[in-house]
């Protein structure tokens, strides 16, 4: 035992840390504001989670339409078993929980009793990827790579708060069920300095570039902008290729920027098994462009627990490491 | 049996004495159990046993309980009955073709290539198959979404039945199910669990032990009934009394129903029960004499 108070440390980051730089501007809980408004002109929108309304911004669309929001106890195959119900008599249930649970735990019911009958469910998935420092329990390496093989499912991973805004509407109006890789609480803001704007299905080039071209979703699209601003000091010219909607996946516009003589890389917060990576080498041996991707994503292992600027330096997805692997690709 | 303006059927009393209402919920299983029989008889197997366990709470569901349009298996206004179990649908098949749902020669066409009928129970297949069953323990969790659907829509006089197997009682899911209809109050959700004590691996008892079945939805927070599931007199008594406390922000019910594998084929009953059963093919004549010799017996 010691007399004196221990030394500061970079801890665990909790489960609601937001993913925000220090300096970063940030919109809080995109999510449930937009679900809120939409609610507002939507009579069929309703909410559901389990037992995660404050941990995935449900909160805030239950507070404003309390007897459109049902909660549904610690219940995962309940909370889509009963969404999909819901959707049977003619609602649109937006229906959260964290990622780790809606891939693995209630699979089944996602599956079975949404995504066959191509019922307009919404899936709210939070702590995608590497966004908890919680350990394998909560981290979702793996959401994307489960869900891609389910039929009719879209699935969604938003870079930021525009992002997230814009698709929730967009989410309710498709027909069929999505799965949203949800960034709650203070959400950066990021993408509102370009020309976008979210189109369901759509790929973006943010920015164009003669060098590099990076092939990104997710908040990875964010550190990819980051990078190519620091790239450029290094007077490397980076193009930015945005690709919010995994599942079905742009490939024309995605295979136009990446048959060229340009570097191409892939940047998500997922495993490199059965994500983004996959989804652009799929899409280009299916063409027939043979080019060599370099993927930067999540390793093909479970992670550690600890802060997340830790891990995401360790596991090669902070700015910096980009940089890096960029520069060392070039040679 | 009414048939209302909109030409919807509505199954119910209409102020017959309960002896007419047993008779017409008996004439009914009795025509689906051949059905049964003829369905399986041209796959040379199937699902018989539980069809013909379970012919009687389908019947008592089809022809005494559920309001619904035969022209029109999408008619809004219609109460909802999920087979949880999809493989129960041989008998579902049977009642629905009692119903005026499907025509009765479709029956034939059971599980073969490009059937409406196939062997495990699918929404997309089948007019009047609300959910695609199978996957076990998934019927009352959608049951639950449902009833609150018609419930929040100010529905909530339209009813929800899921029907539901003893085996599915082993899946979690069931019991989260279970837990919150009663959290929110789903008076307007019923669950038929057909108890026939037999399950793929064997007798449920040996599989994992489920009783005391009744304290466990009580315990969950439901109005629970036990009765012979193969009695349509002690099926329709429940369902009356339940009828008589039901309310749409009230406690969800269930009807817990003793049934027997193979009823009404001594054949059938008396053998080694099996959850797959298969019959040879000199049998399935013996099956419908069996069958039809008990019901002039009952006569």
């Amino acid at each position: 035992m010691s007399t004196a108070a221990p030394a500061k440390r970079a801890s665990t980051s909790a489960m609601i840390a937001s993913i925000a730089d220090a300096d970063q501007r940030t919109q809080t809980a995109p999510f449930g504001t937009a679900l809120a408004a939409l609610a507002e002109t939507d009579q069929r929108v309703v909410g559901l989670t389990a037992d995660l309304g404050k941990y995935t911004d449900m909160h805030i669309f239950a507070k404003q339409h309390p007897e459109r929001f049902f909660q549904m106890g610690m219940s995962e195959q309940l909370l889509f078993g009963a969404s999909a119900g819901m959707a049977e008599t003619g609602l649109v249930p937006f229906a959260s929980t964290y990622s780790v649970f809606a891939a693995r735990r209630a699979y089944d019911f996602i599956c079975l009793d949404i995504a066959e009958p191509n019922l307009n469910v919404n899936v709210v998935g939070g702590l995608p990827g590497l966004t908890t420092g919680y350990g394998p329990s909560h981290q979702a390496t793996e959401d994307m790579a489960i869900f891609r093989g389910m039929p009719n499912l879209t699935i969604v991973d938003p870079c930021d708060a525009l992002d997230i805004e814009q698709s929730v509407p967009q989410l309710a109006a498709h027909e069929g069920p999505t799965y949203l890789r949800l960034l709650r609480g203070k959400v950066p803001l990021v993408l509102d300095e370009y020309d976008y704007s979210f189109e369901l299905g759509k790929a973006k080039v943010l920015r164009g570039g003669a060098d590099v071209v990076l092939i990104s979703s997710g908040l990875m699209t964010m550190r990819a902008l980051q990078a190519a601003e620091a790239l450029a000091a290094h007077k490397v010219d980076v193009a930015v290729v945005h690709s919010p909607t995994i599942k079905p996946f742009d490939s024309e516009t995605v295979l136009r920027e990446l048959d060229t003589p340009r570097l191409a890389v892939t940047l998500e917060n997922h495993t490199v098994v059965g994500g983004l990576f996959s989804a652009v080498a799929e899409a280009a041996a299916r063409k027939g462009v043979a080019k060599r991707i370099v993927p930067i994503g999540l390793p093909d292992e479970f992670l550690d627990a600890g802060a997340l600027p830790t891990l995401h330096e360790r596991y090669g997805i902070s700015k910096d490491r980009i940089v890096q692997t960029v520069l060392a690709e070039l040679g | 049996m009414t048939i209302t303006q909109t030409g919807a059927r509505v199954a119910g009393k209409d102020g017959r004495s309960r002896d007419e209402r047993i008779r017409a919920v008996e004439e009914a299983a009795y025509r689906a159990r051949h059905h049964a029989l003829d369905m399986g008889e041209v796959q040379g197997q199937g699902y018989v046993g539980q069809a013909l366990g379970a012919a009687d709470m389908l019947s008592a569901v089809y022809t005494d309980q559920l309001r619904y349009d035969a022209a029109d298996p999408h008619w809004d206004d219609r109460d909802r009955f999920l087979l949880s179990t999809g493989h129960y649908a041989i008998g579902f098949y049977a009642a629905i073709a009692e119903a005026g749902i499907v025509p009765v020669e479709e029956l034939l066409t059971y599980a073969g290539d490009d059937s409406r009928l196939p062997m495990s129970g699918m929404a997309s297949y089948t007019p009047g198959m609300e959910i695609s069953g199978g996957s076990l323990g998934h019927g009352l969790t959608v049951a639950v979404g449902m009833a609150l659907g018609l419930r929040l829509q100010g529905r909530g006089e339209q009813r929800v039945i899921n029907f539901l197997s003893d085996g599915e009682l082993d899946e979690g899911s069931t019991w989260e199910a279970a837990m919150g209809a009663a959290h929110h109050r789903l008076g307007n959700l019923t669950a038929l669990v057909d108890m026939n004590a037999l399950q793929a691996d064997g007798p449920t008892a040996d599989v994992l032990r489920i009783e005391p079945v009744e304290e466990k939805w009580r315990a969950f927070g439901w109005k629970a009934i036990r009765v012979d599931g193969n009695d349509a007199g002690a099926l329709l008594d429940a369902f009356d009394e339940l009828e008589a406390g039901r309310a749409a922000d009230g406690q969800p019910q269930v009807i817990i129903c003793d049934t027997k594998v193979g009823r009404g084929v001594p054949l059938l009953e008396d053998r080694e029960k099996a959850h797959f059963m298969r019959i040879e093919e000199q049998e399935w004549q013996i099956c419908r004499d069996q069958l039809t010799a008990g019901k002039e017996d009952a006569r």
